[in-house]
């Protein structure tokens, strides 16, 4: 007879992965900075969700938010590239192998500024991946200057007071054809993980704009992205709730109430609406409800909108199943009697 | 019923005993957007199907419609096809430019004009064949929208009767140039071509100093751009992923390769594509989607001129130093800034070779004909993913817009080889990897593709200072390391890049270096120089940067050594300059050309002749 205790079974998703396997190397951002707690939820959503690691690519452009992809799946091939240029090297990646789930991670500098056109070209194609902007209004590495993303008379820690109006990259997206939009706040656990989930869940380009305060350069009274800010200011628009393909779904959806939008990969997001009448499948309601709250100084946050229908950029290249990158030889040298046949045409 | 007896063409009358035969410049002066090119490729393929060696050159504006453009084909029975300076016979059609162009010919030539210009007034020593081209095309072609399209037809068959080319060959080439879809057009402009031959049988008793005589010099070979030819060249290299933004003159090679991939690289059973063409929203994402598409293991390409190379100069930096392969068609037209774009020159080596801030060095071939154009497209793929760095084929855009004759391309004998690539199986054996090291000596380090499934694959790709292991470091030691490997694999790079083509007459104490289409002035200059001069001058070819041991040896064995370029400032010269000892680099003279048309052979043996002191 055995005397020997065996260990309690390690916890595992239900693909047999621990959530360490889901981790990335330690950050180097500072303590309390928005951007970590993203990292959290990204961790979470993907060990929950039980993503294989390596079915995913990691992309950023250049800033503290770009830095975070070495933070999150260590198991995950990772791209940090050049200054607001994430999306074109993204894209290229998922032409190559659209078989690859890509999460890209930017800030409000290299997405708004330096990124607006190529951001905007990604919209607009509505490439399938998740691109999460950890918006802090602030230009953190080179120590404090306004991003695009800055409110009109929102000031630096200077003092000195910004004049110029905040480009909306929900508005953005919305307008040009990202067809999942929400927005979040680093400090909503909850939320966010809802809404990562989706993101991961959803077939096509999802755009999570992130309230992710910058806790060294941006986190003073004056600041429109500060913790306290956020605190007073967010309005939620939903509650969310993520319920996975591979669990039960049984329990009855109340009328009226509650609104069920089932994703690409079977999983379903239940969206119980809160204060108001929202729409989530309605982009000029969406449209229209940040206007009205930008007005009042309020920060929306919550799933903006929804769209399961629409055809991706890689949809209309019509590739074939497996990636391109790894077609054999056969596949892509056409034969011999094709290029002496294409040689006849030209004598 | 046409009572027109074609060919073989009679002699005219009044032809001179002894007529220059299959040695001649044709110049076509007409107007942008007015269907000329249809004209002038037909003339052009007509001399080539009698078996005489022939090059056409489109000198066109930057423009849509209305400025003038000017089209020289040029016939040599000794098989030179690069520009010729002079001109013995032109069509003058554009009202624009005729007085201009016909003061600038040599006494003795012949002009076919419309007659309305009254250009037999400007000067008594050329000869004058004045043509009534509306007169001619309205029965030709009823529908007066058409005719403006059809009219320049009229002059093919001119030209015919006064050179005699025969009308047949007219016929076939009208064939082949609308194909048989469009019949219709094709008979349409072969009215009009018999119009004017006929107009000219019974018109002109006074013969032409000029004559086209049937050879065998074109047997088997092709008419092709280089523009398509590195479209083809890409296609049979198996590129997977291309990304582009329009740019003249580098346009036309990602659209032939759009028409060839559609027809060619589809599935047979499922219609699906076995590849992704992406018009990007400018020269940025266009690099930058080739670099995602090269990291992710695609063949991956974009192609452009000057104006999106200076666009491309940051990503290109992160493709060397994160070590991606791509490959980038530089066809290279006159800078700087937006220069003249229809111009030729081969004025971005320098900036093309040390692209982007820092300590970067990129390889860069050098295509001088459609065949190379095919061959290197294919080398350039298999030398970027084994060297994991972005390449640069250099063409321009005489090479990349204009038509040449070319043997048949051959089809590539070795397999594809995807380079340093380690999948699950090798990472099971290997237990692990690391990015950037130097395992085998090469300075190449070995990959992994995202989506290989296995727990050791991933490894993070950064613009950052990284260690071997592709992590983040800004440790003296680790940097150096890095920029060291780099720097070797950039020497072992000579080893493998295409070695030059070397030319050494007995004698020859000078010597020529050129590369690209300098080739076929400096191969007439050679010529020249033998024969007028007799001064024996060898000639290597460079066909890549790195350079190699081959280009050393060749400037030792020589007193004086003339690069040859088309651009102001000697770039090649100046990358000699970098790595050459003094006493190579006393040896180096320059010989540049950067007016933006391509390079003749006069221009070249002139200035020999000049610094040579003779």
């Amino acid at each position: 007879m055995s005397t020997t205790v065996t260990p309690p079974p390690k916890k595992v998703n239900h693909i047999g992965l621990e959530v360490v396997q889901y981790k990335g190397s330690r950050t180097t951002l500072c303590a309390g900075c928005g951007h970590n707690s993203i990292s959290e939820r990204i961790v979470e959503a993907f060990y929950d969700l039980g993503i294989n690691p390596y079915t995913v690519a990691k992309f950023s452009g250049i800033g503290c938010s770009s830095k975070s992809p070495a933070y999150f799946l260590g198991h995950s091939h990772g791209f940090n590239g050049v200054h607001g240029r994430m999306p074109a090297i993204a894209t290229g990646a998922l032409l190559a192998n659209h078989t690859l789930l890509g999460v890209g991670v930017s800030g409000d500098g290299d997405t708004a500024s330096i990124g607006l056109g190529q951001f905007m070209h990604l919209v607009r194609r509505n490439v399938p991946m998740i691109y999460i902007i950890e918006n802090n209004g602030v230009y953190g590495l080179t120590k404090g200057q306004f991003s695009a993303t800055a409110d009109i008379g929102s000031t630096l820690k200077t003092g000195i007071a910004n004049d110029l109006p905040p480009f909306d990259c929900c508005a953005l997206a919305l307008k040009w054809g990202a067809t999942f939009v929400a927005r979040s706040f680093s400090g909503d656990k909850r939320q966010l993980q809802a809404i990562m989930k989706t993101a991961v869940a959803h077939r096509g380009l999802s755009v999570i704009d992130v309230i992710s305060p910058c806790v060294t350069f941006n986190d003073h009274v004056g600041s429109t992205k500060s913790y306290s800010y956020m605190k007073e200011h967010e309005e939620v628009l939903q509650e969310l709730d993520f319920v996975p393909y591979f669990e039960d779904i049984s329990v009855e959806i109340p009328e009226g109430e509650v609104r069920d939008v089932q994703l690409h990969d079977g999983s379903h997001l239940r969206i119980r609406k809160l204060a108001r009448d929202f729409d989530p499948a309605d982009r000029f309601q969406a449209l229209q409800a940040l206007e009205e709250s930008e007005a009042k100084g309020e920060v929306l946050t919550g799933v903006l909108y929804l769209n399961t229908n629409k055809p991706t950029f890689l949809d209309l290249l019509n590739l074939t199943p497996e990636p391109v990158a790894t077609l054999p030889e056969s596949k892509v040298r056409p034969t011999k009697a094709v290029l002496d046949s294409l040689m006849d045409e030209l004598r | 019923m046409s009572t027109l007896e074609v060919s073989p063409a009679d002699s005219l009358p009044g032809q001179s005993i002894h007529p220059v035969v299959n040695d001649f410049s044709i110049q076509v002066a007409t107007v942008n957007g007015s269907g000329s090119q249809t004209a002038n490729s037909v003339l052009m393929r007509a001399i080539f199907q009698m078996g005489i060696p022939v090059s056409g050159k489109n000198m066109f504006p930057s423009n849509i419609a209305g400025l003038p453009t000017w089209f020289t084909i040029r016939a040599s029975k000794h098989g030179y096809i690069g520009r010729r300076k002079e001109v013995d016979i032109l069509v003058a059609m554009n009202p624009e430019t005729a007085r201009e162009d016909v003061e600038k010919l040599n006494a003795g030539a012949v002009v076919i004009y419309d007659a309305p210009l009254k250009l037999n007034e400007v000067r008594s020593d050329v000869h004058f064949f004045p043509v009534p081209f509306d007169k001619l095309v309205a029965p030709v072609c009823p529908d007066a929208k058409l005719r403006k399209l059809v009219r320049n037809m009229i002059y093919d068959g001119v030209v015919a009767r006064l050179l005699s080319i025969e009308m047949d060959e007219v016929h076939v080439a009208l064939g082949k140039q609308f194909g048989k879809k469009k019949a219709k057009a094709a008979e349409l402009n072969w009215g009009a071509a018999k119009a004017g031959y006929e107009f000219a049988l019974k018109t002109f008793t006074e013969g032409v100093p000029y004559r086209v005589e049937r050879m065998n010099a074109t047997a088997g070979k092709i008419i092709i751009d280089g523009n398509a030819a590195c479209a083809l060249g890409s296609m049979f290299a198996g590129v997977t992923v291309v990304t582009w933004y329009p740019i003249t003159p580098s346009s036309s090679l990602v659209e032939s390769l759009i028409g060839y991939m559609h027809r060619c690289r589809h599935d047979p059973e499922t219609g699906k594509a076995t590849y992704a063409i992406v018009q990007a929203e400018d020269e940025l994402a266009s690099i930058g989607m080739a670099l995602g598409a090269g990291w992710a293991g695609a063949r991956a390409m974009t192609a452009t001129a000057g104006p999106g190379i200076s666009l491309m100069s940051e990503f290109v930096g992160l493709g060397y130093y994160s070590e991606i392969p791509t490959v980038i068609f530089n066809v290279e037209r006159v800078g700087p800034s937006t220069g003249l774009p229809t111009r030729t020159q081969q004025g971005d080596i320098l900036s093309t070779a040390l692209l982007s801030h820092g300590d970067t060095r990129h390889p860069l071939f050098f295509p001088c004909s459609p065949e190379e154009c095919f061959s290197m497209a294919i080398e350039a793929f298999d030398f970027a993913e084994k060297f994991q760095t972005p390449i640069f084929v250099m063409t321009d855009l005489d090479l990349g817009m204009n038509n040449w004759m070319a043997d048949a391309f051959a089809y590539p004998e070795k397999p594809i080889a995807r380079g340093k690539v380690l999948d699950a199986a090798d990472l099971d054996k290997l237990g692990g990897f690391a990015r950037y090291q130097d395992v085998d000596g090469d300075g190449v380090g070995y990959r992994t593709l995202p989506g290989t499934n296995h727990p050791a694959a991933a490894y993070f790709t950064r613009g950052s200072g990284h260690n071997e292991k592709a992590q983040y470091t800004e440790r003296e030691d680790d940097y150096i390391n890095n920029m060291d490997r780099l720097a070797h694999k950039f020497e072992v790079m000579r080893q493998f890049v295409p070695e030059p083509v070397v030319t050494v007459p007995e004698n020859a104490k000078i010597g020529f270096v050129a590369f690209g289409t300098s080739d076929y002035a400096v191969r007439e200059s050679c010529d020249q120089l033998r024969d007028e001069h007799g001064i024996a001058a060898s000639y290597l070819r460079l066909r890549a940067y790195p350079f190699t041991q081959t280009l050393l040896d060749f400037i030792q064995r020589h007193e004086r050594v003339y690069v040859v370029e088309q651009n102001r400032d000697a770039q090649m010269l100046g990358l000699m300059r970098l790595e050459f000892e003094p006493e190579i680099l006393a040896k180096l003279r320059s010989l540049r050309y950067y007016g933006g048309l391509p390079l003749d052979a006069r221009t070249v043996t002139d200035e020999i002749i000049r610094q040579e002191g003779k």
